[in-house]
């Protein structure tokens, strides 16, 4: 009996994904461990892999469709001694999760008839999951309104949505006014005159209150899977964790100088500064347990490892890769870790769990000469420290001044799990390891 | 043409317009005649053919047996031989009996003699929900008829259209089913006094104009409608009114114009829901101004049980001006 290959969940959160393209074509055959299929996940790409040897017998769902639910049929393999004649025998059985609990009685009557042809009933059924499967073959991009319906349905009436594409609206932008948040025509006329009043305020010498277009000098940038889930976890972290905020200065003057004689000695590529303090952030953790925590509603989380996350910017937002064990690795091991993740999350080959989880996270704009910053703190962690560049600065020394090489970091911490006495804590650790970068040997 | 005329009207009711036009079609042409139950010596079930007897004779306004059969055959089988007969049925209810020779004998003729044989008949009497006489003499037939290809369906509201549609009819070389309202008999309209007025099949009339909603009625359900609309007008929706009055061939073009400016429409129609002409109107806004609807279409029928004979429940029963009002709002997410 043909085999069913089905959305993976790539992610213990992942609940729809997108099918970014197909490996395999109808008729290829197929080993166990072959990557078949690219799934786009909101934080990378991922490979979906055969579990069995055979033939892709058949794509239900095609390249591109976008929001594919987890467990979906997407394609059906026929293993050894099975042809394509077997497709018309798979059986209801076979299908998985939602496919087959939404059957319908009249989709039972259907058994009796012969010529019944059970892989285009599987693509009708995928159809009613809200999943697009149009013939494979097909390379036209789908249109805004079909995309619309596939998982993330938009609500909008024909009239909404021929207004909408007209003056380039991007209807998942909007809240519908309508019944159920349906998008009707006073929701897009209410777009359309905010829009008018800024190309108004824009234009000064203009009087057209034209819709924007692409030659108005605005150009509307579709959100990609990164940039949705930035917005909208960014947005509950500021909205729901209580941030507070503590700065200290260190002198890095030492660190730089023991930088220096180490890369003397590396015949890789140079340790960073940031290396150092990844480090000596996990050592604060170490030092400081109770902020080794997360929140989770009905208990606070402690945890014995110790995982740092580095925010890495990439060209469309960026990710947040994660050193495990960060107080158990040497500096040249966290630097190569990072720059390998910094590496493959540029390219969106990173796994799900090289950066979900850990409790703290280091964002170093340093390197673009920024002083000092407050961070958001990047959920489910409940830190984040914000490293400024390291500069010459004045410094008072024992009643007399002198220069110093200093940073500032800006630790961000989730109230509801540490407090100011055990943030200082943590923070002062922090600076007295980056200090005396001897004492990270200890 | 339609009510937009200010010069020159009199005042008359519906049923005098009737008469009118039947007395005006018999005196033009010597091949009309009018034939039913009552319609001689009586004047009338409902007084429509009061007169016509004394002017025309007993050779053109003929009492028949209560037979609807059998003075329907009769009726068709004139028309074969090129007079040009106007049947009344004291009501439609009654030409249940007849309707197989109207479906069978005129709606097809046409077609099956390849072009050959015409059957030029009006069918006329009062159509739909009349006042406390239940079940059995209390249904509107409109959508029976429209449905069938070789007929045409006229369905007039004011006594301007009922006299300029029934001449229209009397002319046409197909079978007319007219169907009058029994309550709208003794309403009065301005008509005009134009020697020959005659309105044309198939086409609607724009009856109110309004920007947020096309409200489509026919016979006295535009009555309703137009009350309706005023009741809207004070809560600042503008309903733009359409009446039909044709059914067959439908103004199409007529309703997706207006649907293509409010972007909303209610049907409303006595019939049952179900298969009704709201319904059919419904599918072709859908089908030729998908992309103009702002909200789904509503549909405002008579409610799908048999008349009932309780006054509070007959009025409940039928679409009332309160129930387009409702359907209206809802239509234009108006709360």
């Amino acid at each position: 009996m043909p085999t069913s290959i089905t959305m993976p969940a790539l992610s213990p959160t992942m609940t729809e994904g997108n099918l970014a393209r197909w490996l395999k074509a109808e008729g290829d055959s197929v080993n166990a461990g072959d990557p078949i299929a690219e799934i786009e996940t909101d934080k990378a790409m991922m490979e979906v892999e055969a579990v069995c040897d055979g033939v892709l017998g058949r794509i239900l769902v095609p390249d591109g469709t976008e929001n594919v639910e987890v467990n979906t049929i997407i394609g059906v393999m026929l293993l050894d001694g099975e042809d394509s004649s077997d497709l018309n025998n798979v059986d209801d059985g076979s299908s998985k999760g939602k496919v087959t609990s939404d059957q319908s009685d009249s989709q039972g009557e259907w058994t009796d008839v012969d010529t019944k042809d059970i892989a285009d009933e599987l693509t009708d059924q995928a159809s009613s999951n809200t999943v697009q499967s149009s013939p494979p073959t097909s390379s036209q991009p789908l249109i805004d309104s079909e995309t619309d319906r596939i998982g993330e349905r938009v609500m909008a009436s024909p009239l909404a949505r021929r207004m909408a594409e007209q003056t380039n609206i991007d209807l998942k932008s909007i809240e519908g006014s309508g019944p159920g948040g349906r998008i009707v025509k006073v929701d897009i006329e209410a777009i359309q005159a905010q829009m008018s009043v800024q190309t108004a305020d824009r234009i000064e010498d203009s009087h057209t209150d034209k819709p924007r277009h692409d030659a108005d000098g605005v150009k509307e940038i579709r959100l990609s899977n990164m940039r949705k889930v930035i917005a909208k976890r960014l947005t509950e972290s500021k909205q729901s964790i209580p941030h507070f905020y503590m700065t200290v200065e260190c002198e890095i003057d030492q660190l730089l100088s023991y930088r220096k004689k180490l890369n003397a000695r590396r015949t890789e590529h140079d340790l960073t500064i940031n290396d150092f303090v990844v480090k000596a952030a996990a050592l604060a953790l170490q030092e400081v347990p109770e902020a080794n925590c997360t929140w989770n509603e009905q208990s606070i989380v402690r945890y014995d490892n110790i995982d740092i996350a580095v925010a890495v910017s990439l060209e469309e937002g960026l990710i947040t890769p994660i050193v495990r064990d960060a107080n158990k690795k040497g500096l040249s091991r966290i630097s190569a870790e990072v720059r390998d993740m910094a590496g493959r999350g540029r390219e969106g080959k990173l796994m799900p769990n090289e950066y979900q989880g850990g409790t703290l996270t280091i964002s170093n704009l340093g390197m673009h000469g920024v002083r000092e910053f407050v961070a958001i703190i990047n959920p489910p962690q409940s830190a984040i420290l914000a490293v400024g560049s390291g500069e010459q600065r004045a410094i008072v020394k024992d009643g007399a001044l002198a220069i110093a090489t200093t940073i500032n970091v800006t630790l961000s911490a989730d109230h509801r799990v540490v407090d100011g006495t055990t943030g200082a804590k943590l923070l002062g650790a922090f600076r007295s390891l980056v200090e005396d970068p001897l004492t990270m040997l200890l | 043409m339609g009510n937009s005329f200010s010069t020159d009207v009199t005042k008359m009711t519906v049923r005098e317009a009737l008469r009118d036009a039947i007395a005006e079609e018999m005196r033009l042409d010597p091949d009309v005649f009018l034939m039913g139950e009552e319609v001689a010596e009586y004047q009338g079930a409902y007084k429509v053919s009061q007169g016509l007897l004394d002017e025309f004779g007993k050779g053109r306004v003929i009492d028949t047996p209560i037979t609807e059969h059998a003075f329907t055959g009769i009726g068709i089988g004139a028309a074969y031989q090129g007079l040009k007969p106007i049947v009344e049925f004291m009501t439609f209810n009654f030409a249940m009996q007849a309707i197989d020779q109207i479906v069978n004998s005129a709606a097809k003729t046409l077609y099956m003699s390849g072009g050959q044989m015409s059957v030029p008949i009006v069918f006329r009497g009062p159509n739909g929900s009349a006042s406390r006489v239940a079940a059995q003499h209390s249904q509107n037939f409109a959508s029976w008829y429209a449905h069938v290809p070789g007929l045409k369906v006229v369905a007039p509201y004011t006594a301007a259209d009922a006299k300029g549609l029934l001449k229209s009819a009397v002319r046409d070389p197909n079978p007319v089913m007219f169907l009058e309202n029994e309550i709208l008999y003794g309403h009065t309209f301005d008509v005009p006094n134009a020697e020959d007025w005659t309105v044309q099949l198939g086409k609607a009339n724009v009856v109110r104009t309004g920007k947020d909603v096309t409200i489509v009625a026919y016979s006295i359900t535009v009555a309703r409608a137009l009350e309706a609309a005023h009741k809207l007008s004070n809560q600042g929706i503008e309903a733009e009114v359409i009446d039909l009055r044709s059914l067959r061939p439908l103004d199409v073009e007529a309703i997706v114009e207006s649907v293509s400016r409010t972007h909303r429409l209610v049907a409303v129609d006595e019939c049952w829901p179900v298969c009704s002409i709201a319904s059919e109107i419904c599918a072709i806004v859908m089908e030729r101004a998908f992309d103009d609807l702002d909200a789904p279409v509503a549909r405002v029928n008579g409610k799908d049980v048999p008349m009932p004979y309780a006054e509070d429940l007959e009025r409940m029963a039928q679409p009332q001006s309160e129930d387009i009002v409702e359907a209206v709002k809802s239509t234009c997410y108006f709360n």
